[in-house]
């Protein structure tokens, strides 16, 4: 089974990507700071990561640039999931090694297009 | 929505356009209709529906067409399609057409993202393809949807179903909370209404149609016109592009299917009309 780390600081947010992603087949794991995200990665690297950008203590960007320059931390698909929607955040993230872009807010027809589109279902 | 007046509409979506519309479906039909008859000045569905029978006013007519016609799309819509025109079909038509233009049709094109995925991948293999030249038309039943489309215009929601974010970043800005496509990819594309039941008269053939989710939407008695009007505007040796699961099999003889490419269809060289 495929694992995904849904990092996200807001609890409803989470439990609801949970909800999406199972139904995809994935096993999830959560983290509400990319800190937190860090230690979680470097226990177990996971398939995917739904990553939120602004977040208390580590946000979205910083950690996706730790995690890039982990052991391992290239293998992740990193689908950020965000309300920033404009095109300089993309553009960052891109630039920082996300694989996709979520612009809140989501549906699970959305979550599962990017998907696809990363070759994740 | 009175039961007649269900049965008139469905009634005059089949003659005019081939649209298979169930009249049973009272709420579906009734919530296209709202609309219309709102933007038409009438005080309900049921007023437009008795000035209709009236007065069989032809453009109301067509109002009611259009709106129970739009069906839904998204951009790169079942993606095998648009990885088989990337990899095969152009490259394919790139060699046999050599400076000649390829034309490309994307027919009931809605509100646009078919087209504009053939544009986007087209622009994004102009490195590959230096020499080749490619034509893009759309064409809808629906001035709305040709107006929608024309625009580039686009919401959130809509440019994340089926929308690569890198293609986002190349091919959009963004304006206000909408996202509106580069000019640079609306002018790679020109725009027609067309009934594809209709006597066509295109200019000059095509050499791939895609024609998806139409033929399931119509009657059982206009499939075949439909499937002789695209053969009659693909070019010999053409690809006609269905949507996915759609088939021809006793529909009409004027195309037969492309061996292990579901979806892909070429003219049938025996079939004599569509000559």
């Amino acid at each position: 089974m495929k694992t995904c780390l849904v990092v996200d600081d807001s609890r409803v947010i989470r439990k609801v990507a949970r909800r999406i992603l199972e139904d995809l087949g994935f096993e999830i794991a959560e983290a509400s700071d990319g800190m937190e995200a860090l230690a979680w990665c470097r226990a177990a690297m996971p398939d995917a990561i739904l990553l939120d950008w602004n977040m208390p203590v580590m946000n979205g960007i910083e950690f996706l640039r730790h995690l890039r320059s982990e052991p391992g931390g290239a293998k992740p698909t990193v689908v950020f999931c965000t309300v920033e929607n404009d095109l300089e955040h993309i553009r960052e993230a891109l630039a920082a090694g996300a694989n996709e872009y979520i612009m809140k807010p989501f549906d699970g027809d959305i979550i599962a297009s990017k998907l696809v589109e990363v070759g994740l279902a | 929505m009175t039961r007649e007046d269900c049965e008139l509409a469905a009634q005059i979506c089949a003659s005019r356009a081939g649209l298979l519309v169930d009249p049973d479906k009272t709420y579906f039909l009734e919530s296209r209709l709202a609309p219309v008859a709102r933007r038409e000045g009438f005080n309900s569905i049921d007023d437009m529906m008795g000035d209709l029978k009236l007065k069989r006013d032809d453009r109301l007519a067509w109002a009611i067409v259009e709106a129970l016609a739009a069906g839904e799309t998204a951009f790169y819509r079942d993606r095998k399609p648009f990885q088989q025109f990337e990899t095969e079909i152009l490259p394919t038509l790139a060699r046999l057409r050599g400076l000649e233009p390829i034309r490309i049709w994307s027919a009931a094109c809605g509100s646009g993202q078919e087209i504009y995925s053939l544009a986007m991948s087209v622009a994004d293999l102009r490195a590959d393809l230096p020499e080749t030249k490619v034509e893009l038309f759309a064409s809808d039943l629906s001035e709305r949807a040709l107006e929608k489309a024309q625009s580039g215009l686009y919401t959130q929601f809509e440019v994340q179903r089926g929308l690569p974010i890198r293609k986002l970043v190349a091919h959009f800005e963004k304006s206000e909370e909408m996202w509106v496509l580069s000019p640079r990819i609306r002018q790679m594309v020109r725009w027609r209404r067309v009934n594809l039941i209709a006597d066509l008269n295109t200019n000059g053939r095509f050499d791939v149609i895609f024609c998806r989710y139409v033929l399931s939407g119509m009657t059982p008695q206009m499939r075949p016109r439909l499937l002789e009007n695209l053969a009659r505007a693909l070019t010999p040796d053409g690809f006609l592009v269905l949507g996915e699961g759609e088939s021809i099999t006793g529909v009409s003889e004027a195309f037969q299917p492309v061996a292990g490419r579901p979806g892909l269809f070429a003219r049938n060289p025996a079939h004599r009309a569509a000559a």
